[in-house]
């Protein structure tokens, strides 16, 4: 056992270099490497020397890529519809024990069945269309058998963890599951039904004889009575053998029969059945002798006679069904194991079981731990365990057994699961829904791959905030804004930017962008996204420079609504309060120059002298060192003649508003008084 | 099921590095040939050049992109003694060159006096920073004052570390002080441990030592830290002569002193490297996957099942023989012996491919169905 675990899975790749220089590899999205020649030797080599060798083969990147089994158009399908089974069974409590809980998970169980046999109808298809690529039409053969695999293990397992029976009778669901994975049966009737004339041969013969290994009694009758010897009867035989399959008692659960009086019932009937063997009635028609037999449960013409016909139906596990049918119809689900081991026995398996072999053998023994672990090594994708340990664990067989890791095999599982999807950006809100469901790991995995998720437009930015907020991850939103706004600052779309920017809460962006567009306001003399700054409301308290320029957006919509005091008054605060910028400040004091002109009189005494204060602090700020040393290399010669023009006009302005502010003033108070 | 493809990188000497962006979806090359290349991932799913720019006047040595929070940026360093910021230009594309993007030289950072070893971006959540470390023992933190001005990375911190530096990794987590590990490939062992461990204390505003990894004594080729998981530890991953997996648990902060502790343990030392050197450690996003290259041509794949028993996984290896028509074993199906599944034999409709392919099959795979009741796995990562 050591010597398995120890051997490794092993991959070559076509890298003649990678001898001498070694191969690197690189994580990608998902499950993926990036691999190069060269591992850095030659880097501590190098020493003092450094010299460009130019090599003779061209250097190569190689992409390997794992775990791609859902990531084709018919597994995608599966993927997606069995996610929307996956969410409807979380909304059921697992402590929930109540009975009516039952037929909720029979049905869900039922639907990944149906999803699994459409995904192997959509796999074969597609593996026998010409149009498909050679190599893409093997894997998808070899996949279809994966899911057929899948399919006849999920329905066993259905049958013994989830719709389980009162008193544990399981014959009439086993006879069913071999019925619906087993159809080999209905394909020779087939043939010889679709014939001119029914002629009794080989084929024939096999379709009867599978209809009565699987107990279709009335299916076998009807290929029976086609026979031509039927209809000319000498010797009573074909009469009695119908007789014989008319009459087999069969346990239902609806029917109100005790277990004991079918029992009763059943043996009579086979007593019957081994009456006819011993009286010899069948002894000139060996084909019919073989029916009574089987009816008798011979085990050795199961063997013998039939037992091509069982090892081409599957072999130990058909026997096993078929032989209960005709020894132990009221066998309980607990003791399968028992005939499980005797079956295999019979066909020589134990001791080279395959792992489909070891994987229903666990389950009949209800190793659900040991099923899964195979089941995982063996079955190439995870989407068959993570989605089975999760139904089983909604139905209450994961946590009975006493393991110490508990529903930890789940989520692992699950995990395990989602993180094949990670690699395909088109399921990034299945494997969000599938990490919801994962109570201790699941919401950091999500953490990391959220903000992963490549976001080619805003609209699936959009989407894919709003999964964020649902699920309050703050940072990550955050984080995701941030990006947008960087990028569409980047594209020159300062709007797009500063909306981005609001929402991810970024002071240090928003000064910055404010400061974008004030410089193109000081540029162009007007102001872009004008909607948008009109609307900044409370966001525009995110930094001070933001604002100042909602603020001063909302000083240039009063001017020119001709509210002028209310605008003089704002422009005034602005310029007091310190929020603006002190280069922008001969703009502000500029724009206070037409309210100066106007006729009336737009600004007090008192606020015309604290304009004239500002203009001092402008003037003095114009001879510090911290404008002579950062700004004014910065400005042309023209510039600087139009800023000493406003400076002056500004000081004019203001000189004679006083004169006409004192005035207006003194009059009104010489009225007043 | 696998799937594999080569890209013909056209670098004119040995690759030195490889990263991913963000989103996986742009790679950054980087080459003795003294440029660096950026390659993006078309609606076609093939990787396409972007563009191929002579970035330094020697080796390059290591390629790193910052979040995209910063817009698109790569820091490259080299053996010519420097390290340089680069942003892609937008919508400023030649027009005798299409499809072919610009970057531009950013802030060139020149304070080594020897080979810049490596350059990392710090997690985004600590703004723009910048850690390289060179060859000298020196390891110097940048930081841009404005995100918006890569022209202006301040040199914020030198560390003296007094050994030759290889590698550093940044501790991404959210929660903690920002860490960083510095290895370095000194392979004299009185040097004592080669993996340091720096953190930066808030209320003195400065880097300190806070620990040395003594148990590594032999010269350390790359560390990386993993993503965090909402563990209550770190976990380190460096690549010596064999693959050190190091968890580093910080203990309550001692109020008296100060300074923060913490407590370091050996989690697993993977030795499955025979007499060769790991050059390169590499996480997977969800840090459950360690990949490791060794000089001995094999990387090699380490996961920890659920009970935190850490196993190599998958071997992938170079083969010599030319140009080899397929990955061996096949990538597909064939993988998968037909032998352990007879339960649909009767099923089969074309019985002569189905036998060319056991054949197939028998023929790459190293071992024949049976299929151990102990579940090795024949499919890479399905192990539990």
């Amino acid at each position: 056992m050591a010597a398995y675990e120890r051997e490794i899975p092993f991959l070559s790749i076509p890298e003649p270099e990678s001898s001498v220089h070694g191969l690197s590899a690189v994580w990608g999205r998902g499950n993926q490497l990036i691999l190069h020649t060269g591992c850095g030797q030659r880097r501590k080599a190098e020493g003092s020397g450094d010299q460009v060798v130019y090599h003779q083969t061209p250097s190569t990147l190689h992409q390997v890529e794992w775990q791609t089994d859902m990531h084709n158009p018919h597994t995608r399908k599966l993927v997606m519809q069995s996610h929307d089974v996956f969410v409807s069974l979380q909304k059921q409590s697992p402590e929930d024990k109540n009975a009516s809980r039952k037929p909720q998970l029979i049905k869900c169980s039922r639907h990944y069945r149906a999803f699994i046999a459409e995904c192997v109808q959509d796999l074969r298809k597609a593996s026998l269309d010409p149009n498909v690529d050679q190599t893409e039409a093997r894997e998808y053969g070899d996949q279809c058998e994966i899911f057929q695999t899948i399919g006849l293990i999920w329905s066993l397992c259905e049958i013994l963890f989830v719709e389980t029976l009162p008193g544990g009778i399981v014959l009439q669901q086993l006879l069913d599951w071999v019925k619906l994975h087993f159809t080999e049966g209905d394909v020779k009737a087939r043939n010889i039904l679709m014939a001119e004339e029914i002629e009794t041969t080989e084929e024939y013969w096999s379709a009867i004889y599978i209809y009565i290994l699987q107990g279709r009694l009335t299916e076998a009758r009807h290929m029976l009575s086609l026979d031509p010897k039927f209809q000319h009867d000498t010797h009573g035989a074909y009469g009695r053998i119908d007789e014989l399959m008319r009459r087999m008692p069969v346990f239902g659960t609806l029917s109100r029969q005790s277990l004991a009086e079918f029992d009763l019932k059943w043996r009579h009937w086979q007593d019957t059945c081994r009456q006819c063997l011993e009286d010899q009635s069948f002894v000139s028609y060996p084909r019919l002798e073989v029916v009574c037999k089987i009816l008798c449960g011979d085990q050795s013409v199961l063997l013998q006679e039939v037992g091509d016909l069982i090892q081409e139906l599957g072999g130990w596990y058909h026997l096993m069904v078929t032989r209960l049918l005709y020894t132990n119809p009221t066998v309980k689900a607990m003791d399968l194991h028992y005939h499980a081991k005797a079956s295999m026995d019979a066909c020589g398996v134990s001791g080279r079981m395959t792992s489909l072999d070891s994987i229903l053998d666990k389950a009949l023994e209800f190793d659900i731990y040991q099923m899964i672990k195979i089941s995982s090594a063996t079955l190439s994708n995870w989407w068959f365990v993570a989605h089975l340990s999760d139904l089983l664990h909604h139905c209450g067989q994961l946590d009975s057994h006493q393991l110490n890791f508990g529903s930890d095999l789940r989520e692992f599982l699950l995990l395990e699961y989602s993180s094949t999807l990670m690699s395909h950006t088109s399921f990034w809100q299945v494997v969000a829904d599938y990490l919801d469901h994962c109570p201790q790991f699941g919401r950091h995995y999500l953490e990391l791959f959220i903000e992963r998720i490549p976001l080619k437009t805003e609209r699936k930015a959009l989407k894919v905030l709003k999964a964020c907020e649902d699920r309050d991850m703050k940072e990550q939103a955050q984080s995701i804004c941030k990006v947008l706004g960087m990028r569409c600052y980047r594209q020159g779309r300062l709007g797009s930017a500063l909306t981005w920017c609001l929402r991810s809460h970024d002071p240090t962006f928003a000064t910055y962008l404010a400061d974008k567009f004030l410089t193109e306001y000081s540029l162009k003399g007007g102001f872009t996204n004008i909607d948008l700054l009109d609307n900044l409301g409370a966001g525009m308290l995110l930094s001070d420079r933001l604002t100042f320029l909602g603020k001063y957006r909302e000083f240039h919509r009063l001017y020119e609504q001709g509210d002028f005091s209310d605008a003089g008054a704002l422009l005034l605060s602005l310029l007091r309060a310190r929020l603006a910028p002190k280069q922008f400040w001969l703009t502000l004091l500029t724009d206070a120059l037409p309210l100066l002109e106007l006729d009336e009189v737009v600004f007090s005494s008192k606020q015309t002298y604290e304009l004239l204060r500002c203009h001092e602090e402008l003037e003095r700020w114009f001879k510090s060192e911290e404008y002579k040393t950062r700004i004014l290399p910065k400005k042309s010669k023209g510039q600087l003649e139009l800023e000493k023009e406003k400076l002056e006009l500004l000081q004019l302005g203001l000189s004679r508003n006083i004169a006409q502010a004192l005035l207006k003033e003194g009059c009104g108070s010489l009225q007043g008084s | 099921m696998f799937k594999a493809k080569s890209i013909s990188a056209e670098h004119k000497d040995l690759i030195h590095d490889v990263a991913f962006d963000f989103y996986g979806q742009r790679m950054a090359t980087c080459s003795s040939d003294q440029s660096v290349k950026v390659w993006d991932l078309g609606e076609d799913g093939e990787w396409h050049c972007t563009a191929s720019w002579k970035t330094h006047s020697g080796s390059v040595w290591r390629v790193t992109w910052a979040h995209p929070e910063f817009g698109q940026v790569l820091a490259s360093c080299s053996f010519d003694r420097t390290a340089v910021v680069w942003e892609e230009m937008v919508g400023d594309s030649k027009p005798n060159e299409r499809g072919k993007h610009h970057w531009a030289q950013r802030a060139m950072l020149v304070d080594s006096r020897t080979s810049v070893s490596d350059v990392k971006f710090a997690p985004h959540h600590l703004g723009l920073q910048l850690a390289t470390c060179s060859a000298d023992g020196i390891v110097r933190i940048y930081e841009a004052p404005e995100v918006t001005n890569l022209a202006t990375m301040n040199l914020q911190t030198e560390l003296q570390t007094k050994l030759s530096c290889s590698c550093l990794s940044w501790n991404p987590s959210r929660v903690h002080p920002p860490m960083i590990a510095i290895g370095s490939d000194s392979s004299d062992p009185s040097g004592g441990g080669k993996v340091q461990i720096y953190e930066y204390k808030e209320n003195e505003r400065k880097w300190q030592k806070i620990d040395t990894l003594n148990v590594i004594t032999e010269a350390v080729h790359d560390l990386a830290f993993s993503p965090n998981l909402g563990r209550s530890y770190h976990m380190l991953a460096v690549a010596t002569k064999d693959v050190r997996i190091m968890t580093l648990k910080p203990m309550r902060r001692d109020q008296f002193v100060g300074s923060t502790r913490i407590e370091i343990r050996q989690a697993a030392q993977l030795v499955d490297f025979k007499q060769s050197q790991v050059w390169r450690v590499s996480w997977n996003v969800t840090g459950t996957i360690l990949a490791a290259s060794s000089d001995d041509g094999f990387v090699r794949l380490f996961k920890a099942n659920y009970l935190d028993n850490w196993k190599c996984i998958q071997e992938l290896k170079g083969s010599d023989g030319g140009p080899s028509p397929a990955l061996v074993p096949s990538m597909t199906g064939g993988m998968h012996s037909r032998q352990d599944y007879p339960t649909h034999r009767g099923r089969n409709t074309s019985s002569s491919a189905n036998q060319q392919q056991q054949q197939n099959g028998a023929s790459a795979t190293r071992e024949q169905s049976n299929a151990p009741q102990g579940g090795r796995s024949r499919y890479p990562f399905m192990t539990l």
